[in-house]
């Protein structure tokens, strides 16, 4: 089952998320009214691992444990769909106070209700499908 | 050690073990941090949208994306059967206040209960199906959210992720300090 690895990696990345405190609707709000450094200390320091960890991967040419080149994809910079789609996700962030991540971490706490902004957001994904031609990038 | 599963985690213990899972990711299993794509994952695998062409994609080869899914989901599920996380958590005291003053009283657990819960009143649910909604469609269009954008997308020093994450804050503040007051 080559897919069982996500699975675990899912599970560690979910307790981190819970007991970041990342995934409370309050701590996004302290983040938006710029009133506490937790939530810009957990994501500054994640990018800061971040950077260094793509900095030593590429340097030392570092391999998956299969053996394979690791591929790095930047994504394509959409100069209107990046920051239209991101002041959008913006409003929908503050508004419910979970991102994608956290919103699964939510469900799997037992916040059930979770579930509405979920599937409203699956209807979102497909309403964007459908007019996505039509959308400037 | 009870402490440490007992407490919340302070953010430089937890942001740079957040920051780890992209070497994790990329050296186990040669895969970019990313989440939002999953519910377009979803999409493609559960529902009848394949004539989409958005949609139209081979999916199985984004399985681990959605395996990733079932693993958040089974932490939170181990995390609360461990921990009892009913707790308040200890947000600034301004913030708190500014919170009272739009009507919040119980700051108990990780959502506001009287704002978001399965008895709550029917603007609220409209609330939380609006935020969804542009949760979905905005990540999207913006092609990635806070994980793919400013975790992933930053590490890599994307000019496009970093516009993303600008929106992200524009589209947060406006929420709080303009939208907020009127709607609460």
């Amino acid at each position: 089952m080559k897919h069982l690895k996500f699975i675990a990696l899912g599970i560690l990345f979910g307790i981190i998320l819970v007991k970041s405190e990342a995934i409370a609707w309050f701590r996004i709000q302290e983040m938006f009214r710029f009133q506490s450094f937790h939530m810009y200390g957990i994501i500054g320091s994640a990018v800061f691992i971040g950077v260094i960890s793509i900095i030593i991967i590429k340097k030392f040419n570092i391999k998956t444990l299969s053996g394979d080149p690791i591929k790095l994809t930047p994504k394509p910079f959409n100069k209107i769909g990046n920051l239209t789609g991101g002041v959008m996700f913006g409003l929908g962030w503050a508004l419910v106070g979970a991102c994608p991540g956290p919103l699964y971490v939510l469900l799997g706490t037992g916040y059930s209700i979770i579930i509405i902004p979920i599937i409203s957001a699956i209807i979102g994904v497909i309403v964007y499908g459908l007019v996505k031609n039509k959308l400037l990038h | 050690m009870i402490d440490l599963i007992n407490q919340p985690w302070p953010w430089y213990v937890s942001g740079p073990l957040i920051g780890l899972f992209i070497p994790l990711l990329l050296i186990i299993g040669n895969k970019q941090l990313g989440l939002s794509s999953s519910i377009k994952h979803i999409c493609a695998v559960c529902l009848p949208v394949k004539k989409i062409p958005f949609f139209n994609y081979d999916s199985k080869k984004e399985a681990w994306n959605l395996f990733l899914v079932v693993g958040i989901i089974l932490g939170g599920v181990v995390t609360n059967y461990v921990v009892d996380l009913n707790y308040e958590v200890l947000i600034n005291e301004t913030t708190k206040a500014e919170l009272k003053q739009i009507g919040l009283t119980d700051f108990k657990g990780f959502i506001p209960s009287e704002l978001y819960n399965w008895s709550t009143t029917l603007p609220n649910i409209v609330l939380m199906v609006i935020g969804g909604f542009l949760v979905g469609f905005g990540t999207r269009y913006a092609n990635g959210c806070t994980s793919g954008h400013a975790i992933m997308g930053l590490s890599l020093l994307n000019v496009g992720s970093l516009v993303a994450v600008i929106g992200f804050f524009i589209g947060g503040l406006i929420m709080t300090h303009v939208l907020f007051p009127l709607i609460f």
